[in-house]
């Protein structure tokens, strides 16, 4: 693609930054996996590109921010969406943030996440690589407190909409899992994002119900005695 | 210098094994093998492990070429597997230790996977994806082999492997992945309700198995994929049983070709069930120290990867 420039190559998608009737512009190419069979290759793309552009529209009616679309194009495997310049995943946000910082993004996240199941959205690939933190002033400073800074979801590939509460609690077993295995902090960055979820879905002790199994047979503990 | 003996019996293979400093001096194994259509069950599996562990414990020493007296570690596997094929060959252990009078310590049989793939491919710090029976395949499996009974001998995943080669028209089947997670429940009841309409369509044994195929790995490469992006790794060992499938290789080395990581595989005789494993996990243990209380060394059947302390590494 002219002008633009590969930034990084995702876990299914290339991603490429340029500028697009003049505005800047990244483009998520899902290229041909060519160590899975064509047709399955060319089902789960189709796919997963509506999943994600369905997911992402429905996020901003509900007021969730997401990236906003330019351009969609199943022949050209490739999203066309608004890019930040000035942003760091959360995942780089919790490795370099103090604790008190931390703290504020782990309720932030909660309320988001409480929010999107709220409105029966399902991410289906929670992980602190996918939440962006962007500041709104347009310069690169983070660390310092949180009042200029915004929550952007991304890479909704694995979404879907209609939702139960099994999905829910899934969607959260996944993300927990992910933080475990990324992030060794003093602060409990999950029990944070899950006392900031109740504010934002009323229905949550279902959903906290659902997770605790979810939890129980996911993990199988040892037994002893 | 250590010298680790180890006994592996969690499931249908009774492998015992004997390293020096990750020098391979032996490597013993005795399959279990049920007729076809049919899986391993825990009691004839253990019976088949007393029948013959003492024979291969023999041989095992035999072909080292080494004195009992020269071991310094006894080593055995504690968990994760079927209780009384693991019991079994605890004891013989625990009863060697007295006898010849060393230390005993029990090992988790997925590290042992791990770090004997580390061992024989020089991985480093890679993405490790475990592919075996219990964890993953062997539920897709063994409803195929009650379809079709497919033979168990050598295993039926290879079975599934060869018949699969023969296979050309793709189904498309339930496709599963959330987050770095897989699940293939979907899978497995979508072919028991349409197997039978779908050989009516004209498709073929091997059509199927082709497909199967083709759609679980494509969610264990992906899933990977997955993983290698979120920690920003370069390498992947594949390890376990179906982790000699040649087609699941070669899948994740096309993977590991568009994003420029490395692919580590072992062929079957390390990749499957094997003493070797536990005798090398267990020596890097005994190396850093690890002692286990004679009461510590019991046996059990869910044994979480994650619940070992790594004391052998420092990455």
């Amino acid at each position: 693609m002219e002008g633009f420039k590969l930034i990084k190559q995702g876990a299914e998608s290339k991603l490429f930054q340029g500028s697009y009737l003049g505005v800047p512009t990244l483009v998520k190419d899902r290229f041909k996996k060519k160590y899975r069979h064509p047709t399955l290759d060319d089902t789960l793309m189709k796919e997963r590109i509506k999943a994600e552009v369905r997911a992402i529209l429905k996020c901003k009616t509900v007021g969730i921010r997401t990236p906003t679309l330019y351009l969609v194009d199943l022949n050209r495997r490739s999203i066309f969406m608004e890019y930040f310049p000035y942003s760091v995943t959360a995942k780089e946000f919790i490795f370099n943030a103090n604790e008190s910082l931390i703290e504020v993004l782990s309720h932030c996240i909660g309320k988001l996440l409480g929010k999107m199941h709220a409105n029966n959205i399902i991410h289906g690939d929670l992980t602190t690589s996918n939440i962006l933190i962007s500041n709104k002033q347009k310069i690169d400073i983070f660390y310092e407190s949180f009042q200029n800074l915004e929550l952007i979801l991304i890479d909704f590939g694995l979404s879907h909409t209609d939702s139960t509460i099994e999905d829910k609690a899934v969607d959260l077993y996944v993300l927990e899992r992910a933080i475990l295995s990324t992030h060794t902090t003093t602060y409990n960055i999950f029990t944070g994002i899950l006392n900031a979820y109740k504010i934002e879905n009323k229905n949550y002790k279902e959903v906290f119900n659902k997770l605790e199994e979810v939890q129980a047979r996911g993990r199988k503990r040892t037994m002893v005695g | 210098m250590v010298i680790a003996i180890g006994f592996e019996g969690s499931a249908n293979k009774l492998g015992i094994g004997i390293v020096k400093d990750g020098e391979v001096l032996s490597n013993c194994r005795r399959t279990y093998i049920t007729p076809p259509g049919e899986g391993f069950l825990p009691k004839e599996t253990a019976i088949h492990h007393r029948q013959n562990v003492l024979k291969v414990l023999r041989e095992a020493i035999d072909k080292s070429g080494i004195k009992v007296s020269d071991i310094d570690v006894v080593c055995y596997t504690k968990g994760p597997g079927m209780g009384a094929p693991l019991a079994t060959v605890a004891i013989v252990a625990r009863t060697v230790a007295q006898i010849w009078n060393k230390p005993l310590l029990g090992v988790n049989h997925c590290i042992g996977h791990i770090e004997m793939g580390r061992l024989i491919t020089g991985a480093k710090n890679p993405i490790v994806l475990y592919v075996s029976g219990g964890n993953t395949q062997v539920i897709a499996y063994s409803k195929k082999d009650t379809a079709y009974s497919l033979s168990n001998d050598p295993s039926p995943g290879y079975n599934i492997e060869q018949l699969a080669k023969k296979g050309e028209k793709y189904v498309s089947l339930p496709y599963c992945v959330k987050g770095m997670d897989v699940s293939f429940s979907g899978i497995l009841s979508y072919m028991e309700e349409k197997i039978e309409s779908l050989l009516r369509e004209g498709y073929t044994e091997a059509d199927l198995c082709y497909s199967l195929q083709e759609t679980v790995f494509a969610m264990l490469v992906e899933t990977t994929e997955r993983a290698l992006a979120h920690c920003e790794s370069t390498e992947v060992l594949i390890v376990g049983g179906v982790g000699c499938n040649e087609r699941l290789q070669a899948m994740m080395h096309q993977m590991c070709l568009e994003r420029d990581a490395k692919l580590f595989a072992t062929d079957e005789r390390f990749c499957i069930d094997n003493g070797v494993m536990i005798a090398h996990a267990g020596a890097e243990m005994f190396n850093s120290g690890t002692k286990m209380k004679w009461e510590d060394c019991f046996i059990t059947q869910r044994y979480r990867t994650d619940d070992v302390e790594t004391t052998w590494r420092e990455d």
